[in-house]
């Protein structure tokens, strides 16, 4: 019987899928991983390929198993496919076929929306790892290095396990599909990623701990609606990948804290009281608050475009299909069909903001960014009180909805970030206030130096307060090769 | 007044509200608000669901209390209250286990700590009441003595984890009753294997146990056929671990089967390259055909373990004893004593531990160090270990 539960290693790639029994779908990945590994080790420069990092790998899907901490070589670690336990007689949560049994298989109907959605989560994956090849090389410490790589290592294999469901559950295209995952590249001209924000190159370390925080947290909502799938697969497969996304928030979330405490610490220490002193508390080698609520500003916006258009008859289809449900659909008591609901989302009438009722079908991306603008005010609000403890005067917004944006009604209009209409050009002079300029940027590269002995931190981020599996604080986290 | 109990907590300083844990806890012990996510004492119990699921530790809080923190509480805090007296490691969850642990360690002569560079070892996963299946997969002689009957066992934990480290013991159950009609209560072997398993990578542990004459656990597991199937408890201990840190020198002081964990420790540093540190390792046994892996033992280079191996029955030869051996290689030991990288670590018989202890005042006094002073220093430092029994 296969073992569904503890990773099986009897094929090059750790499952718990029974890959050795299905050898259609095995013979294709290991066809697909050769490539897999040439695109990594095209990507990470090669004394981090060699070097000892000190990594978790999941060896079971138990919560007991998928916490394993020891030293691996990156290209060494075991990328597999893990998939959540099966829940026994699981119903489809919603849409037009609510109640019935989840499906095993794919529902011929909707095979091109599934494909898509799949293609799309896999896509991001990647182009992550891309975006943020370059960052070993400035890390503020070996801790931090360790938590890049293992964001790194994770996402490669939630792109596994995207793979995994093309080739098992979409024949020939879908395993051209997953070849095409890895042809497109972040930033390229030719192939480029699917989505704007996975296209922007992260630059430094605190556009990292941003991007975790904003953008994975997208990611985290997508994959929440995705494990609501009336398509049984496909949920137990993002179920699995949450457990690893919540690394992901905390590397945001404690990376930003870190860098607000830092900054808090050393202005006390000078008797800097002034938040807005910005050319004395940068020349102290910190990075004032106001230049990171202009990060928070772009970055947050950029993961509000993430989430589409306010009013999505795509969305509204891929619900009421059963294959994408809300965020925590099983504990929500409504009909679970939303046919009369209505659901309340910003617009823009008459030069005006306006708050309208609209289907709740249609507006199931609002829904689901509405519930992320919460989960990501929760950190702010801790990033708060960091400041507050130090007695500073300062307070991290997340910026009006309207605020710089790209896609959706708001687009292209010149909103302030409290959501108040200026004229274009009271907005352009005023833009260098609310989002970074490039000598914002040029000031944040400059303290970019990489710090590489154990227990040393760079200048401008505090050390953490807990160390990785409650390791020590001078712990050698990652072991460079030829350090 | 109510006993002290152990509360699970979880750090609302550190906890970034990603809310896995709630999702895991299979008793829903866990609940959140606006605040902070907190455990309810009432449901809690201890199977540890949550602990590898978090990601930023905030979740792998203890506090010993005379009254559990409500949920209320808990919910309006900022950060956790401090533990109110200096408590121990909590080195079992469950008093039973707890207790026999720190009867072991009380030679130390103070609370025992970890080496700081020590993994943070996983207690308790398996419970009195809902224990591991292991199964036997080997159970071989190791000395040649019929008074001696000394067993390597070895078990097999198939798809149910046991996240060991050198040095932690396992309880097993034996099977039956006492005379009274209650179930017996696990009795604790040292792990005689490193953590990646006897064999790497296979889920398998070993013991090494003494048959005693009237022993009902003992003679049980020296009994054991391949395929027998053991209840097991488990891991326990949480101090008597080996540092983490290839620059540390390890002092290793033995006799019988208090060699269990030293040859985990000895294992582990032989599969981990890179280690810098020397070990030594002073072993009393009766006489050669007595002392458990006396033949492995001999394979292990000299470079990596320099091994004093002393018998009290030679025949034709005069009895040494551990302790003798010790003030004979003095000057060596007290090298080591004065190197802060160095770990001792005592184990085997309680009645070793006098006369251990009187080498060390000596070695230590001729380099004009109080000993007491001294080895409570390295205990605070994590670096003096006892456990006997």
């Amino acid at each position: 019987m296969t073992d569904l539960i503890n990773v099986s290693y009897d094929t090059q790639i750790p499952n718990n899928v029974g890959l050795s029994s299905d050898k259609r779908v095995l013979k294709a990945l290991e066809k697909w991983h050769p490539g897999y590994i040439n695109w990594w080790s095209d990507l990470i420069p090669q004394n981090f390929q060699q070097s000892l990092v000190y990594l978790r790998t999941a060896v079971s899907v138990d919560p007991k198993g998928w916490a394993k901490f020891d030293y691996v070589k990156m290209p060494e670690y075991r990328w597999g496919v893990l998939l959540a336990p099966q829940v026994e007689d699981r119903r489809i949560p919603c849409g037009e076929h609510v109640g019935q049994p989840a499906w095993q298989e794919v529902p011929g109907e909707y095979r091109n929306m599934l494909k898509r959605l799949i293609v799309i989560q896999g896509d991001t994956e990647p182009a992550s790892v891309e975006q943020q090849r370059f960052l070993g090389l400035t890390a503020p410490s070996l801790y931090d290095l360790r938590n890049l790589f293992q964001v790194n290592v994770e996402e490669g294999r939630h792109l596994w396990a995207m793979v995994y469901l093309l080739h098992k559950y979409f024949g020939a295209d879908g395993r051209e599909e997953a070849d095409d995952l890895l042809r497109r590249q972040s930033g390229s001209e030719e192939a480029p990623r699917m989505l704007g924000a996975f296209n922007e190159e992260t630059p430094d370390w605190l556009s990292f701990f941003m991007f975790t925080y904003f953008t994975d947290r997208d990611g985290k909502m997508q994959l929440e609606a995705l494990a609501q799938s009336g398509f049984d697969p496909l949920s137990r497969t993002c179920r699995f990948m949450l457990t690893e996304e919540a690394h992901h928030m905390f590397v945001g979330e404690t990376g930003v804290g870190r860098t607000i405490e830092r900054t808090c610490e050393v202005m006390k220490a000078h008797g800097i009281d002034d938040p807005f002193d910005t050319a004395r508390i940068r020349a102290l080698g910190v990075i004032d608050l106001p230049t990171i609520q202009k990060k928070l500003n772009l970055h947050y916006t950029l993961s509000l475009d993430l989430f589409g258009q306010e009013v999505s008859t795509n969305a509204a289809n891929a619900f009421n299909s059963g294959i994408k449900g809300r965020y925590m659909e099983h504990r929500l008591t409504d009909d679970h069909q939303l046919k009369a609901d209505t659901y309340t989302v910003w617009d823009f009438e008459g030069g005006k903001l306006v708050r309208k009722e609209v289907p709740a079908l249609t507006a199931i991306n609002m829904r689901l960014r509405d519930d992320y603008t919460r989960d990501a005010a929760g950190g702010v609000g801790r990033w708060n009180k960091i400041i507050e403890k130090s007695g500073i005067q300062f307070e991290m917004k997340l910026p009006h909805e309207s605020f710089h944006r790209q896609i959706g009604v708001f687009s292209g209009k010149p909103f302030a970030p409290d959501g108040t209409l200026l004229s274009g050009e009271e907005y352009d002079r005023r833009a260098p206030e609310w989002l970074p300029t490039r000598a914002d940027g040029d000031f944040i590269q400059s303290l970019m130096k990489p710090v590489t002995e154990p227990g040393q931190y760079a200048g401008w981020i505090a050390a953490p307060k807990v160390g990785i599996d409650n390791k020590p604080g001078d712990f050698e986290y990652v072991k460079l090769y030829m350090a | 007044m109510n006993a002290p109990v152990k509360q699970h907590l979880i750090d609302p300083e550190i906890c970034i509200r990603c809310y896995t844990c709630e999702m895991t806890c299979p008793v829903e012990a866990i609940v959140h608000d606006d605040q902070n996510v907190v455990v309810d004492a009432e449901k809690c119990n201890f199977c540890m669901d949550c602990i590898p699921v978090c990601p930023t530790g905030s979740i792998d809080e203890w506090r010993i209390v005379e009254t559990p923190w409500s949920l209320e509480a808990q919910f309006g805090w900022q950060e956790l209250p401090p533990q109110a007296d200096l408590a121990p490691s909590i080195e079992a969850l469950d008093d039973a286990m707890a207790a026999l642990l720190a009867e072991a360690h009380l030679g130390a002569g103070g609370k025992s700590r970890a080496p700081a560079s020590a993994t943070k070892p996983t207690v308790n996963l398996h419970t009195l009441g809902k224990p591991a299946t292991a199964r036997v997969t080997g159970n071989f002689r190791l000395t040649d003595d019929p008074a001696h009957d000394v067993r390597h066992i070895i078990l097999d934990f198939g798809n149910q984890p046991m996240p060991v480290l050198e040095g932690q013991s396992i309880g097993i159950i034996p099977p039956g009753a006492d005379a009274q009609g209650r179930p017996y209560l696990p009795r604790l072997y040292s792990i005689s294997s490193p953590r990646d398993g006897e064999r790497v990578n296979f889920n398998n542990l070993s013991l090494t146990v003494k048959r005693q004459e009237q022993g009902v656990c003992s003679n049980y597991v020296c009994d054991l056929k391949i395929g027998d199937e053991v209840q097991v408890t488990g891991p326990f201990g949480a101090t008597f671990l080996m540092p983490d840190d290839p620059a540390a020198r390890l002092l290793m002081i033995c006799t019988g089967t208090g060699s269990a964990p030293f040859r985990g420790f000895t294992m582990r540093r032989q599969r981990v390259a890179n280690a810098q540190g020397d070990m030594t390792m002073v072993f009393g046994a009766r006489t050669p055909a007595s002392l458990p892996y006396f033949g492995p033992l001999a394979k292990v280079p000299e470079r990596l373990l320099k091994k004093h191996l002393v018998f009290s029955r030679q025949p034709g030869a005069a009895k040494e004893y551990v302790q003798d051996r010790m003030m004979a290689e003095q000057e060596a030991i007290a090298d080591l004593l004065m190197d802060p990288r160095t770990h001792i670590y005592i184990c085997g018989l309680r009645g070793m531990e006098q006369g251990v202890d009187l080498a060390f005042r000596s070695i230590a006094e001729s380099r004009g160090l109080p000993w007491e002073i001294f080895r409570d220093a390295m205990r605070d430092e994590g670096r003096y270990h006892v456990e006997t029994y």
